[in-house]
């Protein structure tokens, strides 16, 4: 079932976002003006096997820090800024130590880590319990690289994986989200109400050669690569630091770690 | 027999298109829901699920509560019960319907419902829940119907049934296991992880189903020449009894560990819904309510005095029925969201278009669980001349 959808994908020449079935591709482009996004593995695409972020917490000085990624995300992944809070859509956001690592809560934090905050994603799980509860198989670990990716189009809105979830990564579009976009980037997809997204560790940009734009926009904050490659960015600073991720205990093995 | 469904009084005509204004008010609302999206509802990022799935949650322990007249007639040979059995089985009829409606108005894109079937995932609870659901509604239609046919016709069941009445048993301790499993395979959700939900599931359902089937037969007695027995009222009454009691302990052990061993994550939600939490605590009074329900309920159904006056009875039923129902259906879900896997405490409480869509599916359940009734009565009534 997998290989033949994953063979489907590469023969409709679009992967990544794994946009499913091309007669509601159609109607969304029709809908939209917008080109089928394009995602065949480019030429110059990023390779791994297993994609993973190091966060690097002693670059971040206050809050502000984080605002250039959160907004750089925001920006080319249309994500709306809606009214009330209960239907916010969050893919990268900043959360206070205490509750990004709330089974490591201590009365006595240094002081860094208690003045700051840290940015939380998505954390690719190795093991993603969201994967395990949809019905659908509409959300889905790409077993090429690791990347947890979401079908908007075969997506039926049961909210499984949000309550899957450990670590409140998903969110879910409570309302048409469209008309809450400042400004709309054309060459990634709207959603539409009634289905989950989350991070999808900008798997659009890695197969155009590009690293997230998170990355990018992170002032050397964020740092992404291979974690299956011992001379990566990533695994280098994992070898020189200590590092954290959040609720380890629960085996789900997230790909985002922290230097704290 | 559907004609038995069709012919009857003004007041049953009256009844029913009460109930039917009823569903075409939360069909209209749901109408709403559909273009502007489950933003109408009081659901957030943090509570993701609400009344729906609650409410969903406790039907499906309705359903299975049913069995509780199937299983002594079938397996015992409880003679007495033989008169009620399909009563238990249309009154599981009427909850899966609602259960299917309450499920189908929390999709947020139900045109693509199908998808389910389309790519089957076996790693997903809710794939089965599917399964055993819609199973258990077959099975019940099925069996209840082959066996009023033959009742009519003054004959026994086909041969062939057997088997189906059989399965029907373990089948529906199934649907109410599979429904708690959706929630105590979910790390991170202290709240649900405990491998006593589905236990404390199914002695909840045990007790609400066998008490609602109390009530009805009280009003069928009332209203219909039908008598569905002392004797099986009050067998009945022994189930709700001890299935409420099992119920409370279950809870207790649950209170136990939690805050005997003190983890945060299991203790937070328990202080959440009964003493509130940074100052939340919109459940608080529910909950205690609920509780207070309850142990009226165990007073006044262990006590073979109070147990015994049916009008005492039924008051005990009502008091079983609701306070599982807010335990279940308020404090259950909500429960395991607040506060959330990042320690918010971010409080649900289901809007009015919610309530008024679950009003609806009710009153959908108590028209299907009317014209159910009708007929199975009205054979009855036919067989006894
Ligand atoms: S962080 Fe949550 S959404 Fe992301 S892969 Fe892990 S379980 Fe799934
Ligand atoms: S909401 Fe969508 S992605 Fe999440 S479990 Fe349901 S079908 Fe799968
Ligand atoms: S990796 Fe891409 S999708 Fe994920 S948070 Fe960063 S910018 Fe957003």
């Amino acid at each position: 079932m997998e290989d033949s959808r994953r063979n489907f994908l590469k023969i409709a020449g679009i992967s990544a976002l794994g946009l499913g079935a091309s007669p509601v591709l159609d109607a969304f482009s029709k809908e939209e003006g917008l080109q089928t996004p394009q995602m065949i593995q480019g030429e110059k695409a990023l390779k791994a096997t297993h994609w993973g972020m190091v966060i690097d917490t002693r670059k971040i000085h206050s809050s502000e820090d984080l605002n250039p990624m959160i907004a750089a995300c925001n920006k080319i992944h249309n994500i709306p800024k809606l009214e009330t809070e209960n239907h916010e859509i969050k893919w990268i956001w900043a959360e206070a130590y205490h509750n990004a690592f709330p089974e490591k809560e201590t009365n006595f934090l240094n002081e860094r880590l208690e003045h700051i905050a840290l940015p939380v994603l998505c954390n690719h799980c190795e093991d993603p319990p969201c994967c395990r509860a949809c019905p659908t198989q509409a959300t889905f670990k790409r077993e090429s690289d690791g990347v947890v990716m979401m079908d908007f189009h075969r997506c039926i809105g049961c909210r499984f994986c949000m309550a899957a979830c450990p670590y409140g990564a998903r969110s879910f579009n409570f309302r048409d989200p469209r008309p809450f976009i400042k400004e709309t980037n054309l060459e990634f997809p709207t959603r539409m109400k009634g289905v989950v997204e989350k991070c999808s560790f900008c798997a659009e940009r890695l197969a155009e050669g590009k690293l997230p734009a998170c990355v990018e926009a992170s002032n050397g904050i964020l740092i992404f690569g291979d974690l299956d490659d011992d001379k990566s960015e990533v695994r280098q600073a994992l070898r020189e630091n200590y590092t954290i991720r959040r609720k380890q205990n629960l085996g789900t093995g997230p790909s985002v770690y922290y230097i704290v | 027999m559907l004609e038995l469904a069709i012919k009857g009084s003004k007041r049953y005509w009256g009844w029913m298109a009460l109930l039917a204004a009823v569903v075409g008010v939360g069909f209209l609302v749901y109408l709403q829901q559909l273009s502007f999206g489950l933003g109408i509802t009081g659901m957030s990022r943090d509570v993701s699920w609400g009344f729906y799935i609650a409410n969903f949650t406790y039907l499906v322990g309705v359903a299975a509560g049913g069995v509780m007249v199937v299983l002594p007639y079938y397996l015992h040979d409880y003679k007495a019960f033989g008169k009620i059995t399909i009563l238990g089985e249309f009154l599981a009829v009427a909850s899966l319907v609602m259960c299917l409606l309450l499920i189908l108005v929390d999709l947020g894109q139900p045109m693509r419902m199908l998808n389910v079937i389309f790519y089957p995932s076996p790693r997903s609870v809710l794939f089965w829940d599917m399964i055993v659901l819609n199973g258990y509604l077959f099975l019940n239609i099925v069996v209840g119907w082959n066996v009023l046919e033959a009742e009519r016709n003054g004959t026994s069941y086909p041969f062939w049934l057997k088997p189906f009445i059989l399965l029907s048993i373990p089948w529906a301790i199934s649907i109410h296991t599979v429904t708690a499993y959706l929630y105590s395979g979910l790390p991170g959700r202290g709240f649900w992880m405990t491998a006593i939900l589905a236990p404390r599931f199914l002695s909840s359902a045990f007790a609400a189903g066998p008490a609602l089937l109390i009530l009805l037969c009280l009003v069928v007695r009332k209203l219909t020449r039908f008598d569905p027995g002392r004797e099986q009222i009050q067998s009945l009454a022994k189930i709700v009894a001890y299935a409420i009691c099992i119920n409370v302990f279950f809870f207790l052990c649950e209170v136990f560990v939690a805050f005997y061993s003190n983890i945060p994550e299991h203790t937070a939600h328990i202080k959440y819904l009964f003493v509130g939490l940074e100052g939340k605590g919109a459940l608080v009074p529910w909950m205690w309510t609920s509780m207070g329900l309850m142990a009226v309920g165990i007073i006044l159904l262990v006590n073979p005095v109070t147990r015994r006056q049916e009008g005492v009875l039924a008051v005990a039923c009502v008091a079983v029925f609701v306070g599982t129902w807010i335990d279940k259906g308020l404090g259950m879900i909500s429960g395991g969201f607040v506060p959330s896997p990042l320690h918010h405490v971010n409080e649900y409480a289901p809007t009015i278009p919610e309530i008024l869509i679950t009003l609806g599916i009710y009153a959908m359940g108590a028209l299907v669980l009317t014209a159910l009734f009708k007929m199975a009565i009205s054979v009855k009534e036919e067989v006894a001349g």
